[in-house]
Parts: C-alpha cells; structure tokens; sequence
C-alpha cells in the first residue's frame, strides 16, 4: 500500500482520541505518559505527512471521502496551508504536555483527555474538506477548551470560560446560516474545494462575507471583538494559553484563507477597508494596552491581538507577499506566542505570581531562562534573524503595495511592539530582583529546556531560511491569487515612469 | 369496515391491554406494579410492531375520520417509546416511596391512546377526542403523588389551564367548521384553498392557540413551569417527551394538512411563538434554582426552534420537525433520567440545580452523561443535539426564511448560557453532598443508551433517521 492510499489524516485524527480514552482509564502519571507518547507519534505523523507532501503537486492531498452521514460526507485532505497549520499543531502538543507535567496535580487523566480531544478537533479543523464537517470540528473546540479554562484555570477562572464560550459561540452560529444558504445554493454541495470555485452572487457576497467575519473576528481574535482573549489566556492554564494563542487563534486566519478570500472575492475587495480599519486600531490601540500591563500574561495576550492585526493586514493585500507574510505570521506568532506563554509558566510555576514587579535581574539566577526568552522576546519584536521579522516585513511590504496609509500605521505597531516587549524584557531579566524570592529563584530545569529550546531552534530556522515554510504553501498561494485577482481593488501606491535621462547626457 | 379496524391495530390492541391490566390492578393490588409496567411495555412494542403505515403505505379509515400514513406511523414509534421510557423510570422511583400505584402503567397506556389518535386525526374531532383521552390521564398523572400537596397543586393547576385552552381549541374548531362547513382536515383545506375569510383567520388563530397550549410554546406556555415542578419527576419526564411529540405532529398535521394552502397566513404567527419561545424558554431558564423548572424552560426552548422546521413548511420543514422532536425527546429523557437519580442520603428526591455541583468529582459517569446531554441540548457539535438544529435552520434557509434562521439561531446562544451553566456546576465547583448510591440497572441502562445515542456516535443513525423523517412528511404532500 502506498502512502497516499493509506488514510494518513483519518489516523492522525484517530490517534489523539484513543489517546484520550486511554488516559481517562488510567491513572495520574499513567495519563501524562500516554498524553506524552500519543502526541509524540501523532507529531511523528505529521512530520512524515510533510515529508510525503509533494510540493508541486496536486492542490489537495492525502484526500479521504466517505459518505457515511447524512447531509456531509467524511471528507479530509490538505493543501499546503493546511500542512503547515497541522504541523504547528503537532508540534506544540507534546510540548504542551510536557509543560503541564508538574503544574497540573489535581484531575490529571482529565486534564491530558481534554487536551488530546483538543488536538483531534484542531488538526480536524486543518483537515476537513466539507464544510459542515470543518464546523463540526471547529465548535467542537469550544467543549474542551471550555473544560480547560473552567477547571484547570485560575482565580477568575468561571468567567473567562463563559466569556470565551459565549463570545465564540455567537459568533460561529451566524457563519453555520451563511454554510446553509451557501450549500442550499451550491445544489447540496458541501465539498469545499467545490465551494471554493463557487460564484456567489454579489450581493450575497457582502452578507456571506459578513456572517463568517463575525466568526473569524472573534476567533482571531480583531479589535474591538478581542476582549475575551486576555481573560481567557490570564486565567487558562499555561498550556491551554499555548494552545489558545498557537492555534485556536490561527483558525480564524485559516478561515479568511480558506473562505471568506476565495468564495467571496468581490466581498472581499469591497469591505477591505473593514478588515483594514479594524486591523489599524488593534495594531496602535492593543499594543498602547499592552504597554500597561503588569500581568505578563495579559501583555502577552494583548501583543498577539496586535500581531494578528498584521495577519489579516497581509492577507487581505491581495498580492503575493501580502499572503505569504500573513501566514508566515500566523506560523511565527504560533510559535513565539505559545514560547512566551511558557516562558511565564516557568516563573510562574516557581513563584505563582504573574506580576512583573514582583520579578527583576533573572539573568543573574536563571541565565538559560534569560537567553532563552531574550530569543522569544527577539522574535516577538521582529528581529531579522527571527521568524517575527520574515512574516511581518513580507506582510507590511504587500500592505504598502495596496495602501500606503495602512502599512504606516501597522508599522508603528513594530515599534511599539519593541516598546513593550523590551520594557517587559528589561523589567524582568535585567537590573536587580525586586523581591528576595525572584532572586533565589532556580534556573531551568531539563525538563524546561526540552520544552523550549525546539521552539527556539524552530524560530530561527523560519528566520533564516523560511524558505521551508514557504515552499508548500507557494502553489496554494498562487490558486488563490489567481481566484481573487480579478477583484483585486487597485492600489494607492501609483508609481509614474520617470523620464530616462541617459547617462552620457547627464554628464555634459 | 374490516379494512378500517385493522388500520387501528395499534389502538385497539392498547385499549386491550389496558383494560386488562386495569382488571389486574384492581385484582392482584399494588404489588403487581412491576409486573403491570413490563406488560405495558410489552403491549407498547407490540401496537408499534403493527403500526399501519409502517411497511405499508397505510390509508384512511372510517369515512376519513382517521388515517394511519407513514407520519403518524413515525410519530407513534416515538410516543410509544418514550412512553415505554417514562413507565420504567417510575417503577423504581414510586417504588421506594412506597407508593407506587398499579394505576400508573395503565394510565401512560391510555395516555398513549390518545396521543396516537392526535397523531392520526384527520378530523377535528378526531383531534379534540385524542387529545382530551391524553390529556384527562396526564392530569390524573400530574397529581399522582397524593401524599404530597405539590403534586396536587399541579393536577389542578394542569387541570384548569387545560381545561381553557381545550375551550379555546373547541372554539376555534367550531369556527372553522361554521366558515368552512366541515370538520374533515381535507376538506378544510378545500375551502381555505378558495381563499382566506377574516373568519376563517380568525378560527385559525384559535386553533393555533389551544394547541400552541399543548407544545407549551409562548405565550401559552405559563402552565410548563409550574406542572413539571409539581409533578412526580417520572410523571414530568414523561410530560416533558411523549405528550410534546404528539402535540408537536398534531399542530404540524393541522398546519400543514388542513391549512396548507393559507400557510402565508399562519406562518406569522408560528414564526412569533417560535421566537419568543426560544427567547423566553433561554433567558427565564437562566434564573431557575429547581432543575426540573429549569428543564421546563428548557423543553419551551426546544419547542421554540422544532417552530422554526414547522415555519418553513414544506417536506423539509415537516421533515426537520419530526426530526428535531426525536432527538429533543432522547436528549430530554436522559437528563429527566439522571434528575431521577439525584437523590438525598435518606433517599429523599432532591430538586435543586444547586446539588449538582462537583458532581464529576462524586459520581464521575453521571456527570459525564449529564454534561452529554447539556451540551447536546445547547445544540454544541459533535454531540447529537446539534443536527435537529442544523436541520430546522437548513429547512428556514431552503424556504427562504433565512432571516429567520440567522435570529433564531442567535437566541441559541441564550439558551446555551444556562446549559453550559450546570455543565460549569457539574464540572468546576467543589463537590455538593453526593447523592446517595442507587442501583437501578434499568435506568442505568437507559441513560446510556441516550448518552450514547446523543454522542458524535449518533451521527451514524443521521441518514437512516432523515431518511424516515423525509419518508414521513412526504405523507402529509
């Protein structure tokens, strides 16, 4: 059998939900090693499905359908997008366990069971090619991660959940009545690829467009539907933070990847300035929030809302570097916001204080912890070098391309990013410690390393040859720029031919 | 003739069988409670075993009065076994009190008579007959705890109420049949076809109300909270499931059988109860401490959007109704089931939400049956519950109502606050005092069947399950 007829995507979906039934039947530390072991083989999988993966080929791959419900059919398979998305996903899972090893004591097989539904749902999300069954897992979501927060959370923990809940859930209903109509006018077709090449009228463009931005919206999170995620990461757990900002956050700039850009072009151009006006005030107004913070977690959580304002920024420029930076931004901030959010829970877990000024001149005792999130915190402000400075630089280039004003806008959000990752960086790492307890606090532990330093190393591959990233998703760029060129609006950038003045003239 | 009898199989093998368990019950005394119920439920699988309509096509009996088609065959295999359900659930729970009547068994039998007729009526006096035989035994039942004044208040309650809404319904029907010069739901529709009267729109409304009473959809429903509260927790989990269905395919048949063609002029009026009943049913049920009051709103919630699927009309709406009701009255009874379950350290039944609280922590698969259920009745993917609402809303969507979808499905988000409200309960609170240990391997047995049929496994039963819906609303085309 070769690997393409092996039902690759059907086992890497199955592999975490037998995972979870296992650790419900076991005990505490029966249950971290099985959430261990199941989420290595499922990253193992994944990275072979990168390595099957041919690049140039086929625009959907691995592709399963089985027509065994009702009205959608059990259909995966994944373009290069997708891939990436899976494989971001696979990749912070065993980490993520790994970093609730010690931290989570109480109703541990539960705990790595929620986790492991969670991983199936999001890789689901990636993989699904109908799109009720893309729905499916996509609210699915809400169930675990609502376990999560609720259980597992901190002092405000009931709250968050509800918030986080109710939020997403709102705004998912109204898209499932744009996936009706839209199915009622494809003739019962629920096959996406299908859908995707689907002329929707123009006026119900404006409406579709708008019931999916109010789902993508809440999930990405954008200005001003952001408020639930600083409650919900602050008091989340670390590992549900990581998850929350790593990929949860990552569906919405699938979705506009996925949907809202390819069914709905004319949509799309048209309402631009929504998505660019909202993208402007997350950019200026969550960074300016995110300078007053004295929660680490809540910083952290305001600086993503802002890094995803670059995402969708990038995707709506409606040219090649525009997309390809925006989902370059998407892979980087999954990983550097997820290592932030790690790099809290090592303090935290060690003081249990998220407050920055009870912290100060770790990299006196922790230098490895120092290094380390010097390196995050780099990448986060979108030092080249790092994978921060690929996506957003590639994003602004294809903003200016399309409208001047709105990537001087979002490049303040550089430097006030710098403002306050630097800040937050100083106050905790250099000068004296503030509290006797930050000062005697010990440095990383092997287990902590094992945890970041992948993602270090991840970090800089994508900043010094992102080309491996980029690879697999070019020809799925090209698909879409191709179904949205026509709609393309213009630029405001209107370069005039200057007369040529040949050199030797020049010279009398 | 011989022809007629035999399509009313069903009904007359039940009337048998209660009339004679009544005789047993009044020979062999209380004790024969248990055998009393088996037998009724035997009796039940045999009437759905002969069902007309069910292989067959069915037909019309004496003189069109009444019909055994594959939608009314559809909504009695659902009665009927939610009726079987309903009878189990008592058995154990009467018995421990020691007051479980042989009455009991035979009372749901006649109950279920009469809702079989309701969902056959091809008349309106077939209707007003059917639904006063279940409507008389439902009110003995709701006061059949009569030691306890609750159960009393709510027989009277459930009573009187009833009593006014059937004046109403007979009102309407009196009109009708002075507008129209016939009771027969055919001709009826002959008539309205030629164009609506302000009189002929006047005695719709009337109908509508007096059994908008029955689905308890607002603003008809004030009576819901107050009567499954008062009445003994089976005698409400039965309330809660057979009675809603049947009432449900009698308004669905009404609407669409007899005033098909003025559904413009009806569809105003199940589009307003449909809302406010998803509004109302969502946001009273928030404040609710009585988990059985809280489930009350929650039935009124759910009738809400089964509108929804009547509004859009049409084989697909008809379809998504009988759809949404099965689920709804699994969904229903699986949680009535757990309700039965919550019990105090001397056994005595306990009512409040707040009891639940940390219930993963004392009784981790009760817990988990619950928050399946919860979650499914919120209408959450994976779990089962979501399809009937995907359903109701693609059918809004087919018939172009989706306006109406997009409101109703925002409601949902109500309605969703309260359920995951006692998931949060269940799940995040420390433990409550843990309900004492019950061994009762039938209800043990039947919360997981419905756990797991409202589980992403139910997904399997989608296509078989629309298939017989559709097969089912083709009947009334």
């Amino acid at each position: 059998m070769s690997l393409q007829a092996f039902p690759i995507l059907s086992a890497i979906l199955a592999l975490p939900l037998l995972g979870a039934l296992a650790c419900l039947l076991s005990g505490a530390s029966g249950a971290r090693w099985i959430a261990l072991a199941t989420t290595l083989a499922t990253l193992l999988l994944c990275i072979g499905l990168w390595a099957a993966y041919k690049v140039g080929g086929p625009q959907w791959q691995f592709t399963e359908y089985h027509a065994i419900f009702g009205r959608f059919a059990w259909a995966l398979g994944i373009d290069g997008i997708a891939l990436m998305l899976i494989v971001l996903t696979a990749f912070l899972m065993p980490i993520c366990i790994a970093a609730s090893w010690t931290s989570i004591e109480s109703r541990v097989p539960e705990f790595m069971a929620c986790f492991l539904a969670m991983e199936t749902l999001m890789l689901g999300v990636f993989c699904a090619q109908d799109l009720f069954l893309f729905y499916i897992f996509f609210e699915a979501g809400l169930i675990p991660m609502y376990l999560i927060i609720g259980i597992w959370g901190g002092k405000d923990r009931i709250y968050a959940a509800y918030k986080f809940f109710l939020y997403t859930l709102l705004g998912s209903v109204l898209m499932l009545v744009a996936m009706l109509w839209m199915v009622n006018f494809a003739g019962g077709d629920t096959y996406i690829p299908h859908l995707m090449e689907t002329a929707f009228p123009r006026e119900a463009q404006t409406w579709l467009w708008l019931a999916f931005l109010a789902s993508f919206a809440v999930k990405m999170p954008m200005w001003p539907v952001h408020t639930w995620l600083p409650d919900a990461h602050v008091q989340a757990p670390t590992a549900g933070s990581v998850i929350l900002a790593g990929v949860l956050l990552k569906m919405g700039g699938y979705g506009f990847v996925r949907f809202s850009l390819p069914m709905f072009p004319d949509a799309s151009a048209q309402l631009i300035w929504v998505i660019f006006a909202l993208s402007m005030v997350a950019v200026v107004y969550t960074s300016l929030v995110a300078l007053v913070q004295q929660d680490m977690k809540k910083l952290i959580a305001y600086s993503s809302v802002a890094h995803m304002a670059f995402v969708t920024i990038g995707l709506f420029a409606f040219n090649r570097q525009g997309i390809e930076g925006g989902l370059i931004v998407m892979l980087s901030h999954g990983l550097v916001s997820g290592a932030l959010f790690l790099c809290v829970g090592v303090v935290y877990d060690r003081l249990h204080s998220r407050d920055i000024d009870r912290y100060g001149g770790l990299a006196n005792n922790m230098p490895r912890y120092a290094l380390l999130f010097m390196v995050f915190t780099m990448a986060s402000v979108g030092l080249p070098g790092t994978s921060g400075f690929v996506g957003e630089f590639l994003a602004l280039v294809g903003a200016y391309a399309i409208n001047s004003w709105v990537a001087a806008v979002a490049t303040t959000g550089i430097i006030l990013g710098a403002a306050y990752m630097l800040w937050l960086y100083w106050r905790i790492a250099f000068g004296t410690a503030r509290t006797a307890e930050a000062a005697s606090l010990p440095d990383l532990s092997l287990r902590e390393l094992a945890i970041l330093a992948p993602i270090a190393a991840a970090v800089l591959w994508m900043g010094v040859y992102p080309e491996s990233f980029i690879a697999p998703m070019r020809a799925d760029v090209d698909h879409l720029l191709t179904r949205i060129e026509g709609a393309a609006p213009p630029g405001d950038a209107q370069p005039t031919a200057g007369t040529a003045t040949p050199a030797a003239e020049a010279h009398r | 003739m011989g022809q007629d009898f035999l399509l009313v199989l069903p009904e007359e093998i039940l009337s048998t069988a209660a009339l004679l368990l009544m005789l047993v019950a009044a020979w062999a005394g209380d004790r024969s409670g248990p055998l009393l119920t088996w037998l009724a439920v035997l009796s039940l699988a045999v009437a759905a075993f002969f069902l007309p309509g069910l292989r067959d096509a069915g037909g019309s009996a004496f003189f069109g009065l009444f019909i055994a088609d594959s939608f009314a065959a559809f909504a009695k295999i659902v009665i009927y076994g939610a009726a079987a359900v309903a009878m189990l659930a008592a058995m154990s729970w009467f018995g421990r009190d020691k007051d479980y009547r042989a009455e009991y068994p035979v009372l749901i039998l006649f109950s279920a008579i009469g809702m079989g007729m309701m969902a056959s009526a091809a008349d309106l006096i077939t209707l007003y007959v059917g639904l006063e035989l279940q409507s008389l035994a439902a009110y003995v039942l709701a006061s059949f705890q009569r030691s306890d004044t609750r159960s009393a208040e709510a027989g009277l309650k459930y009573f009187v109420l009833g009593a006014l809404a059937s004046g109403i319904l007979l009102y309407g029907i009196s009109l009708l049949y002075g507008f129209t010069g016939t009771t027969q739901f055919g001709g009826i529709a002959a008539a309205l076809g030629e164009g609506v009267s302000k009189g002929e729109l006047i005695a719709m409304v009337f109908v509508l109300a007096g059994l908008a009473f029955k689905v308890s959809a607002v603003p008809f429903h004030m009576w819901t909270p107050d009567v499954y509260e008062g009445a003994p927790t089976p005698v409400t989990a039965f309330f809660a499931s057979a009675p809603k269905v049947a009432a449900m395919a009698l308004l669905t048949r009404v609407a669409v059988e007899s005033m098909g063609p003025a559904t413009e002029s009806w569809r105003q009026i199940v589009i307003f109860m449909a809302l406010a009943s998803t509004v109302l049913g969502g946001v009273a049920a928030i404040g609710q401490r009585n988990i059985k009051r809280l489930l009350a709103y929650s039935s009124i919630n759910n009738v809400g959007f089964a509108l929804v699927g009547l509004a859009a009309a049409g084989v697909a709406g008809v379809a998504s109704v009988l759809f949404y009701m099965t689920v709804y009255v699994v969904m229903t009874l699986g949680a009535f089931l757990v309700v039965l379950r919550m019990r105090g350290p001397d056994d005595q039944p306990i009512e409040t939400v707040a009891s639940l609280a940390g219930l993963s922590r004392t009784r981790p698969l009760l817990a988990l049956a619950m928050a399946i259920f919860m979650f499914s009745l919120a209408g959450i993917p994976p779990l089962f519950g979501f399809v009937p609402k995907l359903l109701v809303f693609n059918a809004a969507v087919e018939a172009n109502l989706t306006w109406l979808a997009a409101v109703a499905i925002a409601t949902s988000v109500i309605g969703a606050y309260y359920y995951i409200m006692i998931v949060k309960l269940i799940y995040f609170d420390e433990p409550a005092p843990a309900f004492a240990e019950t061994k009762e391997p039938v209800g043990a047995g039947l919360i997981l069947l419905s756990a797991l049929f409202v589980s992403p496994l139910g997904y399997l039963a989608w296509g078989p399950l629309e298939a017989a819906t559709r097969n089912a609303a083709q009947a009334l085309f």
